[in-house]
């Protein structure tokens, strides 16, 4: 698109996430596959500005490490 | 990109809501199947129910409704056009569904007696059965599918259905959309699951992804349909839905009607009689804003607080759990403020409407070995149990057509071609990002097709999509998840293409703001009384037909057969 998405809905808290010790919950839960692993951190990260706002990736964490905001064109 | 080669009886594309059930049901008859279970998303989460959903729309429970009255309503709220073969087959089957769901877990409202307690939301008729509960569903849908040992795949990309030379099924082509690999799944039978061509037009907010359906729903079984030789029905038909504006969700009348909510205009005044979705009553809507009375509101701010915290709790907590959140973004306090709404952009669902592949009471489509069930079946209004129900049907005639049918053989170049046309964006070093073809591509859905209707607008329409199919030749993606996106526009091009086509053939009104023609304004006479059939021809053009109705086994009473004409309340009406 010609803005540069940098408001992502899918928020993750890096200090709870723990991606980096092998759950894949949330990634494996997005109907629309946005989440993936940032190499940087090992943490779960939304790649994709292609959010349906659908909340499983958040009621699915086991660490409650995930925020999904109302992404900002509709809010 | 490596090839797997997969083979299998019983093939059910799709996760959501009927595929679980087709696939359930398909083993349950035959053990001995081989039923596969194939998904683009995860079956844990995927379709229209992934976060539950809030209740069922159009139960058929004896002692409120007969399977007779229950098709007579639909036939008339579908203005006429149904086969009521389809829906007897749905309504007869609806209670049996219900107890089945019931047993293996599924929460229903029931009384203090421990019967359903069924709401009344329709115009004639009470068939809304809440699901107050009715977060869970998908969880035990998955419990089954693994008590009835199915195999199920996640991320696959079904993009072709192809036939052998007898024009009966014989292979689907998929990609996995995280490794690229190329699927060429030999089956007998494939049953079509994959949900509404939700991501047809571009929501007012702007934003793609933000529609009323799960976006990952791009129509893609229509189009495989199409390719495949099937006829799809009522494509003209189409899905507009009074949503929450911006939100794109539904403000859920059904949740909030039995409860003492309704529609309103701005002066906070109820103009429809009734808040059953159908074509007359977004007609109503639709009026009601041009007549300077807008916008229109859900209004539940008369009523008790348990009522209020009730709604709250049951709205926020089910098919679209962040709609609290939406909420409170913008400050909006049931208790105090209405919700405003808005009409949404279209699609094709015939869970909400009629537009769908061609199926009869068994759900076969008119392909030899293809069946379709859920929101891409052309059974009018069927929602989430129709999905169920049909989703058995599918699953049921598929176990059976198997017994008899040959894994068969297809021209392999076909399985060529498809892998080099699905494959080739990522070949191409330089061109278009799919995100912006599919962009431009729905946002002239919005500017061509959004009703009301008139010819040449969609002629136009229809010359602007022919110049996006030559842009498909340009995408280019980076990895297989863009490819799917890639892989998905060329599906909203062919549902475009169907809508306007579809469109264009019935030249009269019918369905309220659904076919609204603004040039053919009234309904034509009996030579309209016909679905309207779109098909790929042998030599791959698009072709649009009538079929004939066949005669009604339940036809509506004479004081029922106008009853969707006069949803305008009429007290109001008069002093206008």
């Amino acid at each position: 698109m010609s803005y540069n998405p940098i408001d992502f809905p899918v928020k993750v808290n890096l200090d709870k996430c723990i991606a980096d010790k092998g759950c894949t919950v949330c990634i494996n839960a997005c109907p629309l596959d946005v989440l993936a692993i940032d190499l940087s951190t090992g943490k779960a990260v939304m790649k994709y500005d292609e959010c349906w706002f659908c909340l499983p990736c958040e009621k699915d964490c086991p660490t409650q490490a995930i925020h999904v905001d109302i992404p900002y064109l509709l809010r | 990109m490596n090839t797997v080669e997969i083979k299998t009886d019983v093939l059910v594309i799709g996760g959501g809501t009927a595929g679980p059930m087709a696939a359930i049901k398909a083993k349950q008859k035959n053990p001995e199947l081989k039923v596969l279970l194939l998904e683009k998303a995860n079956v844990k989460r995927s379709g229209a129910i992934s976060m539950g959903m809030d209740g069922l729309n159009n139960a058929v429970i004896p002692g409120y409704a007969t399977p007779e009255q229950y098709v007579r309503e639909i036939t008339v709220a579908n203005d006429g056009i149904v086969n009521q073969k389809t829906l007897f087959a749905y309504a007869e089957n609806s209670f049996s569904m219900i107890e089945e769901l019931d047993s293996w877990g599924v929460k229903f409202e029931k009384d203090e007696n421990g019967d359903y307690a069924v709401k009344k939301v329709h115009h004639m008729g009470t068939y809304v059965l809440p699901m107050p509960e009715g977060h869970d569903i998908k969880k035990v849908l998955y419990r089954k599918l693994k008590q009835t040992r199915i195999n199920i795949t996640n991320r696959l990309v079904a993009t072709r259905v192809l036939t052998n030379a007898d024009g009966r099924v014989a292979r689907a082509l998929a990609f996995d959309c995280r490794s690229g690999a190329y699927m060429v799944i030999r089956a007998k039978a494939v049953i079509l699951c994959t949900g509404a061509a939700g991501r047809l037009g571009l929501p007012a907010s702007g934003y793609m992804f933000g529609t009323y359906e799960n976006p990952t729903n791009a129509g893609d079984g229509y189009s495989m349909a199409y390719h495949a030789g099937a006829e799809l029905s009522g494509i003209e038909c189409f899905q507009i839905n009074p949503l929450i504006k911006d939100y794109n969700g539904p403000a859920c009348a059904y949740v909030t009607g039995p409860m003492g909510g309704y529609t309103v205009n701005a002066q906070g005044e109820r103009f429809i009689e009734s808040d059953y979705w159908s074509g007359q009553m977004m007609q109503e809507f639709y009026q009601e804003l041009a007549g300077g009375k807008g916008p229109v509101f859900l209004k539940v701010n008369h009523l008790a607080e348990e009522t209020i915290a009730n709604i709250e709790t049951i709205l926020h907590s089910n098919e679209r759990p962040s709609r609290g959140r939406f909420h409170e973004g913008r400050g909006t306090d049931y208790r105090q403020d209405m919700v405003e709404m808005h009409i949404s952009e279209i699609g094709l669902c015939s869970g909400h409407s009629a537009s769908g592949v061609w199926v009869n009471e068994r759900a076969e489509t008119t392909v030899a070995g293809l069946y379709a069930a859920g929101d891409l079946a052309c059974v009018p209004h069927n929602y989430m149990l129709g999905a169920f129900v049909y989703g058995r049907l599918a699953g049921e005639s598929a176990a059976e057509y198997c017994a008899t049918a040959e894994l068969g053989e297809v021209n392999e170049v076909q399985v060529e071609a498809e892998r080099e046309r699905i494959f080739a964006p990522l070949t191409r070093q330089h061109g278009r990002a799919p995100a912006q073809v599919e962009y431009k591509l729905r946002r002239l859905v919005n500017d061509y097709l959004q009703p009301p209707k008139v010819a040449r607008r969609m002629e136009l329409g229809l010359a602007r999509f022919a110049e996006i199919r030559a842009d498909l030749e340009q995408m280019t993606a980076s990895n297989p998840h863009e490819l799917m996106r890639a892989a998905e526009v060329s599906f909203i091009l062919d549902c475009a293409e169907m809508a306007a086509s579809a469109s264009l053939f019935r030249t009269e009104s019918r369905w309220g703001l659904y076919h609204y023609r603004q040039d053919f304004p009234e309904a034509g006479g009996g030579e309209w009384q016909v679905h309207v059939q779109v098909k790929k021809s042998p030599t791959g053009d698009m072709t649009v037909f009538k079929r004939p109705l066949e005669p009604y086994l339940a036809p509506p009473e004479a004081t029922e057969q106008y009853s969707y004409q006069h949803l305008r309340i009429k007290s109001e009406a008069a002093s206008t």
